[in-house]
Order: structure tokens, then C-alpha cells, then sequence
């Protein structure tokens, strides 16, 4: 029984370690279905971690801060679109650039408003998303395999994870039974025939990264006001690009993202547990391949192995009506 | 009628247009310095100051100007074959091992002046090998090289994490680093060159792999517009279905293209471990290879203009040490900001301000 019980725990820290790869690579998701490469997926999750944090703290509100967390994401959003629609840039060039603005603006407005070097000081009660206790979690916690499950798992997580995971079939239902989701995949694939049937190639595009932003500021607002309780510097930690690498993972669709992310969520709870820890016949297995095992395997992936990832056929070209 | 197809002069194309975009960096970055509570005029004093005003100051400048020529080097390479290389960051952090392995394993028996070629070598070849899977994947495999070399950025650094905890620290030692190499293993500072204009570099790590760097600046200009590979990477880079069909070879081309960017990226490793440190540590590469990002957008992927960028850059980073120590409020992380805004106005941004020069050009061209 003591094998299951380290089971359930890490499968909890799994799914709480998941929730900012889902919505993120949800964002991404929406963002690169319409053809709009998204590199600083890492630089509006850091972005929005640090405004909510700041707006949390000021209003002793969470909902506040996810208010600003998804603001403060939506502007960066824009300032891709305005970039890579627009003006045509490079898309990939443009997320470079934000993940930098980002990375270092978080810390240079946190030491000058707050002076704790880049840190935001400490939020509480109020401020804070805290665990939710599921009806009747006292009562199924002797219920033996559903009973931890239950509790540990499903349970006593923050009202963000649970919104995570509603988004995934939210994210299916838009994007592939609504007319908004056909014209944005449309317009990921083939601009030129969304263009032909009268719609606007740049506004779908722009409502694309909007709905990216949208995302990343939850996935943010998870990082510092529902995980910890501040902002630090560089919180985001590379998230955004294991979120990536998810959603190539899962050759861009939300379900198999969900599961993407909750594998990559899975080994980073492993690699916690491992750490110090020795296994028969192989000895101590070091951190850093599970740190890693994320980027491995899609590799692996893109290299043609696990199946064929194919990218939406127009996904990084700027659309030019002339040609 | 659109602006996109009208010619411009070089002057306003590669002169004027890139001057305002940086212009336009600068003042965003002015803005920040500004709404923090601070004088943007005497940031910038302070930061002149820190960065040219002493010879430590510039010899410091001139240390980080040389790992950002290296790694500005290797993202232009790429560029012109058409490739974003986003790795150099990664490849430089192997290219440390094989400089390290080098000097370690020499720096008993000969001075440094044999050791050099060894370390060069070293350097080149394990950064070319940390970008030869990302190549292979693009040139076969079709797999974006963006996304591949990310990937390599995060297992490279986990690779060295765990070479430097596990292999080469030295027993008894907290810090996951090898041994302090001899002299032997080490490349010389350049005080004479300093010495040359009067300037005393003191501390300041400015060494040898400077002149490594400019040599290679000449070697890829040479690369790039005077040899037949060069030509191919360009006509590859400007179009692939065209390159293709004139018979250049397409997988051929775009790996050695990524050997050659992950071969300067490596070597970047020259002034960091064997000039400055004299070990190999943990995160040494420091964000230089993303610097380099911004340093080849800059300098139009032209060796001349990278060595102006990475020069610019070093007084960015020399120079944003300093202005935190006067002005607290202002971070070291200030410099982050306007590399970013940099990469947006002068990358992403870059034909923002086409069109509006155009129509300026032509009522000057009418009249």
C-alpha cells in the first residue's frame, strides 16, 4: 500500500505541475492552428505571472490579479500580432523579442515599485487561489484505490486547475464544431482561400493570438498567485517552451495536448521525487535526464519516430494579399 | 499602390532605416528609465561612463564584445542559408567542453600558444556537433530547426549540469567547475594592444580570443560572398525552391551551414572559459548566444555590421553593470529589456518604417 500512496502523491504534484503547460500550450494551440508562430509563449506567461502577482498584492484580490494577468498578456498578444500581422515580420523573430521585454521588464518594474530585487512581495488570504476541497473528501478518504485518488488527486486543487482542464474540451468544441474554429484553422492552412471567401485573414489571425494571450494569462496567474505566493524572477522557468514542445508533441490537437502536457507534468514530479534517491541495479538516476526527457522526446518525435508532426501548412509565413 | 516593391537606395535601406528602428529601441528603452522615477540623459552618462570611461571599463566592454562577435557570427551564418538558429546559446555552452577538454588535458606539458589550436578545434567541433542533429532534422526530416534547437538549448544545458556536478568537479569542492587550468591552458590578456593607446585594462578579462574573432569575422565574409558554398547558402536562404532547382544541394547545404554556425558558437567558448574564467563552470555562456540573436538583426548579418552590434552590445552590458551601481533603482536586468526591444525594432519591426521612408524618399526624388 505504501507504493500506492507514493503513486497518488505524485500523480497530484503531476497534475498541479501540468496545469501551466495546459493552458499555455492551449495558447499556443489557438495561436499556431491560425498560422501565427508563437515563440514568446514564455515571455506572456512571465509577463502575465508578474502583473497578477503586482495586482493581487495591491488589490487583495486573485480575481484582480487574473484580471491583470490576462491584460497584461492580451497587450503583449497584440504587440506580436502588430509585429508579424501588420508589419510582417518575423514571427519567430518578434517572440524572441517579447520573451526578452518580458524577462527583463518583470524585474526592473519589480525592484523599482517594490525594491526587493525583482521579487513582489508576498500575497495571502484573499490574494491568493487556494485548494478547494471537493464535497464528500472526508468521507471517500477511507474508500480504499478511489479514496486517496479522490482526495489527493481530483480534489483539494485550486479553482485554476480545474478551469485548465475544462478548457481543453472548450478549446475542442471551438475549434473544431464552431465557425469561428473551421476559419481559424482555414486560415492556418490556406489564407489565400479565407481571403477569397471575404474574411479578414488579419482580424482571424488577430483574434487568434488574442485567445493566446487570454491563455497565457491564466497559465501565469497560476505561476504566482495559486502555486507560490509572489513573483520571482524568471518564475516561468522555461515553461513556456516545454509547452511547445507539448504541442508539437501532440501534433496539435487538445486532447492529445492535455495528455502531453500531463506526461511532461508527470516527469517533472518524477524527477522530483527521484532526486537523492537510488534504484536497484542502476544506482542514483541523475535529475537531469528527467530535466531533459521533455525535449528528448520531441525530438524523437520530430525526427519521425513516434509518427509525422506536421505543422499547419501556412504557420510562420506573414500573409501577403498581392500574391 | 504598396511601398514593398519600390527601390530604395543602400544608404536608406541598410543605413538610414536600421539607425531609426534602433533609434526607436532606444527610446522605448528611455521610456522605462524615465516611468521608473529615473533621468534617462544621466543613465545614459553612467552608461557611457562604466563602459569607455576607464581602461578596466573597456577592456571589460571589449571582453563581452568579443563573445557576442563569436555568437553574432554563428546566428548570420545561419541566417543567410535561411535558417534561424536559436541554439547558439546551447552550442556554445558544449563548445565550452571541448575548449576545457583541451586545455586540461595540455596545459602541463606545452605553453599556450600550442595549447590555442587545440582549444579552437575543440571548441568548433563540439558546438558543430551540438547543432549537427537540429541540421539533420531540418535537412531530412523537414522538423523546423527553431523548434529542434530550443530543445537543444534545454538538454545541452542539462548535459553539462550534470557533467560539471558529476565528472568534473574537483573532490572536495562545492562548486560544479573543473580545476583552475595552468597557463598552459589559458589564453593571454591583451595588455599590449591596450598598452598600444595608453589604456591599462586591469582586471578586465580581455584576451587573445578577440583577435580569433576578428580573424573569423574576415573568414566568414570570405565564406559568405567569395566562395561557391557561400553562394549557395545565400541562394538557398533568399529561396529554397529556386537553390533547388539550380542544383544546389539541399541537405548538404543546410547542414553544413548549421555545422559552421554551431562551430563559431562553440568557440564563443574561447574567451569565456580559456581567456576570462580559466574553467569551466556552470552557465558560463551567460545569455551571450541569444545576444547574438539581436547582434546579427542589427548588424544585417554582415561581419562589418556585427562587430559594430557586439561592440554596441558590450557597452550595453559593461556599461549596465555600472549604471546599477549608481542607480540602484535601475537593475542589471535594464539591459534584457533593450535587447529585447532591439530584436523587436530592428527584427520583428524591421519594415515597419519602409513605407513611410518610402513616400519621404519619393517627394524628395519628385521635386
Amino acid at each position: 500500500m505504501e507504493f500506492f500512496d507514493i503513486f497518488v502523491s505524485i500523480l497530484g504534484s503531476a497534475v498541479r505541475l501540468s496545469v501551466p503547460l495546459l493552458f499555455t500550450a492551449l495558447a499556443g494551440l489557438f495561436s499556431e492552428r491560425a498560422g501565427v508562430f508563437d515563440i514568446g509563449l514564455e515571455g506572456k506567461m512571465l509577463a502575465a505571472a508578474f502583473a497578477s502577482a503586482c495586482a493581487a498584492y495591491v488589490t487583495d484580490s486573485a480575481w484582480m490579479g487574473l484580471l491583470a494577468g490576462i491584460g497584461v498578456s492580451i497587450v503583449f498578444s497584440l504587440v506580436h500580432g502588430f509585429a508579424s500581422i501588420t508589419n510582417r515580420g518575423n514571427q519567430i523573430v518578434s517572440g524572441v523579442a517579447l520573451n526578452f521585454i518580458a524577462l527583463g521588464l518583470t524585474v526592473v518594474l519589480g525592484q523599482a515599485w517594490f525594491g526587493q530585487g525583482g521579487r513582489t512581495p508576498q500575497v495571502s488570504g484573499e490574494g491568493r487561489f487556494t485548494p478547494i476541497i471537493l464535497p464528500g473528501a472526508d468521507a471517500m478518504r477511507e474508500v480504499p484505490i478511489i479514496g486517496p485518488l479522490y482526495v489527493n488527486v481530483i480534489s483539494g486543487n485550486n479553482i485554476l486547475t480545474y478551469i485548465a482542464f475544462l478548457m481543453v474540451p472548450i478549446a475542442w468544441w471551438v475549434l473544431f464544431r464552431t465557425r469561428f474554429g473551421l476559419r481559424l484553422r482555414a486560415v492556418g492552412e490556406n489564407p489565400g482561400a479565407v481571403d477569397t471567401a471575404g474574411i479578414s485573414v488579419a482580424w482571424m489571425r488577430y483574434r487568434a493570438v488574442i485567445v493566446a494571450g487570454f491563455l497565457c494569462g491564466f497559465a501565469g496567474t497560476y505561476l504566482s498567485v495559486a502555486q507560490s505566493a509572489a513573483f520571482i524572477h524568471n518564475m516561468s522557468a522555461g515553461k513556456g517552451y516545454i509547452a511547445l514542445a507539448a504541442l508539437i508533441f501532440a501534433k496539435w490537437k487538445p486532447v492529445p495536448v492535455m495528455l502531453a502536457c500531463l506526461l511532461f507534468g508527470f516527469l517533472d514530479a518524477f524527477a522530483n521525487f527521484m532526486q537523492g534517491k537510488s534504484v536497484p541495479l542502476i544506482g542514483e538516476v541523475p535529475v537531469q535526464i528527467f530535466q531533459a526527457m521533455p525535449y528528448i522526446l520531441t525530438c524523437v518525435l520530430l525526427a519521425g519516430f513516434i509518427g509525422v508532426a506536421r505543422a499547419p501548412r501556412a504557420g510562420g509565413v506573414p500573409y501577403v494579399k498581392e500574391r | 499602390m504598396t511601398t514593398a516593391s519600390v527601390p530604395l537606395p543602400n544608404w536608406i535601406s541598410y543605413g538610414l532605416i536600421p539607425l531609426l528602428n534602433l533609434m526607436l529601441a532606444f527610446f522605448f528603452s528611455g521610456l522605462v528609465v524615465w516611468a521608473i522615477g529615473e533621468n534617462p540623459l544621466k543613465a545614459l552618462n553612467f552608461l557611457i561612463q562604466g563602459s569607455l570611461g576607464r581602461g578596466d571599463a573597456i577592456g571589460f566592454t571589449l571582453f563581452y564584445t568579443t563573445s557576442f562577435i563569436f555568437t553574432g557570427l554563428s546566428v548570420a551564418v545561419a541566417f543567410h542559408a535561411g535558417l534561424f538558429n536559436i541554439g547558439s546559446e546551447g552550442q556554445a555552452y558544449v563548445g565550452g567542453l571541448g575548449a576545457a577538454l583541451a586545455a586540461l588535458a595540455l596545459d602541463h606539458y606545452v605553453p599556450w600558444y600550442v595549447t590555442m589550436p587545440f582549444a579552437i578545434a575543440g571548441a568548433a567541433i563540439f558546438g558543430a556537433a551540438w547543432a549537427l542533429i537540429p541540421a539533420w532534422l531540418q535537412a531530412k526530416r523537414g522538423s523546423h530547426v527553431v523548434i529542434t534547437t530550443i530543445m537543444f538549448n534545454f538538454i545541452g544545458a542539462a548535459l553539462m549540469v550534470y557533467l560539471l556536478v558529476n565528472v568534473f568537479i574537483v573532490p572536495g569542492k562545492m562548486a560544479p567547475e573543473t580545476r583552475t587550468f595552468l597557463p598552459g591552458g589559458q589564453l593571454p590578456k591583451l595588455d599590449w594592444l591596450m598598452g598600444l593607446f595608453g589604456l591599462d585594462q586591469g582586471p578586465a578579462p580581455f584576451n587573445v580570443s578577440f583577435l580569433i574573432a576578428l580573424v573569423m569575422c574576415y573568414l566568414v565574409w570570405l565564406l559568405i560572398w567569395r566562395t561557391k558554398l557561400g553562394y549557395e547558402m545565400r541562394t538557398l536562404g533568399i529561396s529554397p525552391s529556386a537553390a533547388i532547382y539550380a542544383g544546389v544541394p539541399y541537405v548538404r547545404t543546410v547542414i553544413i551551414a548549421m555545422l559552421i554556425s554551431g562551430g563559431l558558437a562553440g568557440m564563443m567558448a574561447l574567451n569565456a572559459v580559456n581567456g576570462a574564467a580559466a574553467r569551466l563552470q556552470v552557465e558560463f555562456v551567460a545569455g551571450a548566444g541569444f545576444v547574438g540573436i539581436a547582434v546579427s538583426l542589427m548588424g544585417r548579418s554582415h561581419p562589418v555590421g556585427i562587430i559594430l552590434a557586439a561592440f554596441l552590445f558590450g557597452i550595453l552590458y559593461q556599461g549596465g553593470a555600472d549604471l546599477s551601481f549608481e542607480m540602484p533603482s535601475i537593475t542589471r536586468d535594464m539591459i534584457v529589456v533593450i535587447q529585447g526591444l532591439v530584436i523587436l525594432f530592428a527584427g520583428a519591426l524591421e519594415y515597419m518604417l519602409r513605407p513611410t521612408v518610402v513616400r519621404i524618399y519619393q517627394q524628395f526624388v519628385k521635386a
